[in-house]
């Protein structure tokens, strides 16, 4: 027994001496957190430290999870820049007073639309919302041309969304502010009342349309591109935006910020250049298939044209606070 | 330590009470929370009635080849319940595996209660199962003797005499498991189970409404100490450790008989449910996912962080649980049993909770230490702590008290009794403990991510970056690694358990 006791305790030490050399991290290095996954930036990131030198520290996680995250920090927060997957997450933090304002220089790189009014934030890539659908059992023309022709009959069962993904939830909150709060209730209990199918994210509702549980789903752009990418072009999903200015293809976009705590505003500048800059953004239209937002770097070119999609007008702070969509969500039961 | 997290919502919520109240006085809150409770409930039973009939066949009967059943009715532990869920979903879900074999075109739907019920159930059973197999090596097999002796028949005598001792035993792992569903939000979400800890997740995730998150935190804590209550009725005041003198002797195997084909049948199945079937829809993806495609040496180095990560967990867990166990054990008062009680908050509430609680105040009392592996290791201990409470608690209640205060009495310090008397009993309760907090802390997501050091990726944060952004099939190598990595120690221990008297 002993001898238990004993590895526990030098199990311990041991944990504790980790603990204290644990901080041996680099001053210089910028510290990045990034509600953007490994997979999809993480390229770059390094492409960035080999090109100027500079050292980063990145903290993978979810974005509204390191939000939240870097909410409980407050001042304390080692955190210098934050990478996020959608402007909401800014939007929060923004609302906080986390985040250092950014100079013109690089805030007038990106369309006025793209980032914070205030010019907390900018937007990096843009990203649409579509509707995806089965390319074996229908034609573009058969298609609902609005998502407000979605909750009709004919689409009854053959739907999918997934009311949990934020990108949802901003749309949500989007059609709230275009058309009402008693449209958007109306046509959410339309849909549920419709039997549309709750999936848990976007992945999920591409690959039920896949395998041919459902019809059509209501997602992102970039999530079939992607496959498309892997599985080669015959992919059994397509991508219909809808026109009109129809809020079935609003566009949201990813961001960065620097903390109001960061001590490396300098640094962090020149980190957000280089994600603006031509490199940068060539590499988001290459690998994750979104809209490129500056420098006038085209998206690829399987991709419907950025200024083809006929994407509502939005103010996107105005999709910052879900507070009152996750009520409705729930009040509805879509959630 | 232990209560940090329940600190830390409390000051939240009494930062903004008006929100707070708001939050949990919505009709929303409250049926979420029966929704959950009956999940719990249903779980609990299910996980019972699965585990008391197998550790009594793995460990009193001549079932062929029951060690190494005992290795695998444990390993299920080891699947997190989110992959669990999603292979279940890929299985037995529409157009799953399972249509395509049978040639089906429909299914019943495994969405909502019946797949949250089933996947909790199959990944969950070992909670009880390893505390109550600790039971059945230990307990002094006279009394079963001396019970069929007087004439009762081996199914009188084996609930009146066996399941009353097992019960604290049922009782640590029922708990265990009931809080497990509590806090679980991987399984209920893909499962499309609507469940409470879903509105905290979406007031942080949704609404960054840490202060309404907070209230409901505050309302599942409360849910759990009328669990702990109820749980506490299965053991009041009561002797579980042999008095008699002499020396204890190994209990004589059954003879299974005609029922030998019957209890192969159903270990079989239920190794086949929770063991083969997922395992054998991840050995699938991981042929299908391109050999050349994996990245070996990342799988290899976070494979190293998950150990280092988790073995550190369950030293500090166990070391932290036997005071706390003795203390419950011996010296049964108010104070020592709200001690007690608190300590499984941390169990209870989702890993996200506790993982803020440490951010919120790891940045504010210990910068130094915020972010490091001693922060992380912090979070799993506080997290699984009950884990280790309960399995060192059922060891010493074992111990006959009288044996101590002989060795009191013969002069020997308190400090000394410990060390050469209650501690070498209670070994096996130790190491059950700790390696159940090693089986759950390998597979942590939710605090890895937020607490790890930069760059310290573990197994669990590889199939999270591997499946969150892509396909769930690329998860299956780490997967299947986070499986093999668990059942090193999990074999020793049970196997270890075998040969010891």
């Amino acid at each position: 027994m002993p001898k238990t006791l004993l590895t526990l305790l030098v199990l311990t030490a041991t944990a504790l001496g980790l603990a204290a050399c644990g901080g041996d991290d680099d001053g210089d290095a910028l510290v990045v957190y990034s509600g953007r996954n490994q997979d999809l930036v993480g390229d770059l990131l390094e492409r960035y430290q080999k090109d100027t030198g500079s050292k980063l520290e990145i903290r993978y996680g979810d974005s509204a999870d390191l939000a939240a995250t870097l909410l409980e920090e407050g001042d304390n927060s080692p955190a210098d820049v934050f990478l996020s997957q959608d402007a909401g997450a800014l939007g929060a933090l923004e609302a906080e007073d986390r985040l250092q304002a950014l100079p013109q220089s690089e805030l007038g790189k990106v369309k006025p639309r793209f980032r914070s009014h205030t010019g907390h934030w900018v937007g990096l890539t843009g990203r649409s919302r579509v509707i995806a659908y089965d390319k074996r059992e229908l034609k573009e023309s058969d298609l609902p041309r609005s998502v407000f022709d979605v909750p009709k009959p004919e689409w009854k069962g053959r739907v999918g969304w997934a009311p949990t993904n934020p990108s949802f939830e901003s749309f949500v909150t989007a059609m709230r502010k275009l058309k009402g709060e008693d449209v958007a209730r109306k046509w959410l209990e339309d849909m549920i009342a419709n039997d549309v199918k709750t999936y848990t994210n976007n992945i999920a509702i591409r690959d039920a349309i896949a395998n041919g549980e459902i019809d059509i789903g209501l997602i992102n752009h970039y999530y079939v591109a992607e496959a498309v990418a892997e599985e080669g072009p015959d992919y059994p999903v397509g991508v219909f935006f809808p026109p009109n200015r129809d809020l079935g293809s609003l566009i949201n976009v990813s961001g960065v910020a620097i903390l109001s705590s960061s001590e490396k505003a300098a640094q962090a500048r020149k980190f957000i250049d280089y994600l603006l800059s031509r490199p940068g953004q060539e590499y988001f239209a290459d690998v994750t298939k979104e809209y490129p937002l500056a420098s006038g770097v085209q998206p690829d070119p399987a991709l419907e044209p950025f200024d083809k999609i006929q994407a509502p007008k939005i103010d996107l702070a105005d999709l910052a606070g879900l507070q009152d969509t996750v009520k409705l969500l729930q009040e509805t039961g879509a959630l | 330590m232990a209560v940090l997290p329940l600190v830390y919502l409390v000051i939240v919520v009494a930062g903004a009470p008006e929100t707070a109240r708001d939050a949990i006085w919505s009709r929303d809150a409250f049926e979420l929370m029966l929704r959950s409770v009956g999940l719990a409930a249903a779980v609990t039973a299910t996980t019972i009635a699965i585990a008391v009939p197998l550790a009594w066949l793995t460990i009193r009967t001549d079932l062929p080849g029951r060690r190494v059943w005992a290795v695998l009715c444990a390993l299920p532990l080891v699947i997190p319940s989110y992959i669990g869920a999603y292979l279940m979903v890929s299985a037995l879900g529409p157009s799953g595996l399972a249509q395509d074999v049978l040639g089906v075109d429909e299914l019943p739907s495994i969405y909502g209660f019946t797949g949250a019920w089933l996947v909790l159930s199959a990944f969950t059973f070992p909670y009880v199962l390893l505390p109550v197999q600790a039971v059945l090596r230990s307990v002094d097999p006279q009394l079963e003797e001396a019970a069929r002796g007087l004439g009762r028949t081996p199914r009188q005598v084996f609930t009146s005499v066996v399941l009353p001792q097992l019960a604290p035993a049922i009782g640590a792992g029922g708990l265990l498991v009931a809080l497990y569903v509590l806090s679980d939000f991987g399984a209920v979400s893909i499962l499309r189970f609507d469940s409470f800890t879903r509105v905290i997740y979406t007031n942080y995730r949704s609404s960054f409404d840490r202060e309404s998150a907070a209230a409901l935190a505050c309302l599942l804590v409360a849910v759990t100490l009328v669990v702990l209550w109820l749980e506490g009725r299965t053991r009041r005041a009561r002797a579980y450790h042999r008095i008699a003198p002499g020396a204890q002797r190994r209990a004589v195997l059954v003879p299974l008989g005609r029922w030998r084909g019957a209890a192969l049948a159903f270990t079989g199945g239920v190794v086949l449910v929770a063991l083969v079937l997922p395992v054998g829809v991840l050995g699938y993806w991981a042929t299908k996912s391109v050999a050349g495609e994996v990245e070996w040496d990342t799988v290899a180095s976070a494979a190293g962080h998950s150990l280092l990560g988790a073995a550190l967990a369950a030293a500090v867990a166990a070391a932290a649980a036997l005071p706390v166990a003795l203390l419950v054990a011996r010296h049964r008062s108010r104070p020592s049993t709200l001690l007690e009680r608190l300590s499984f908050a941390g169990h209870a509430l989702p890993g996200i909770v506790v993982a803020l609680a440490l951010v919120f105040l790891g940045t504010r009392a210990w910068p130094v230490l915020y972010q490091t592996l001693a922060m992380l290791v912090a979070a799993y201990a506080i997290l699984f702590l009950p884990q280790a409470i309960g399995a060192i608690r059922a060891a010493l209640l074992q111990i006959d008290p009288h044996v101590e205060e002989a060795a009191r009495s013969l002069g020997r310090s308190p400090l000394a009794v410990l060390r050469t008397i209650t501690a070498p009993l209670a070994r096996s309760g130790v190491l059950a403990g700790a390696a159940l907090v090693f089986l759950t802390a390998v597979k942590e997501l939710p605090a890895t991510l937020l607490l790890a050091p930069i760059g310290f990726e573990t197994l669990a944060t590889e199939i999270w970056r591997l499946t969150s952004a892509s396909f769930y099939e690329r998860g299956a190598v780490p997967s299947l690694v986070l499986l093999a990595v668990s059942a090193v120690p999990l074999a020793t221990l049970t196997l270890r358990g075998h040969s010891e008297p």
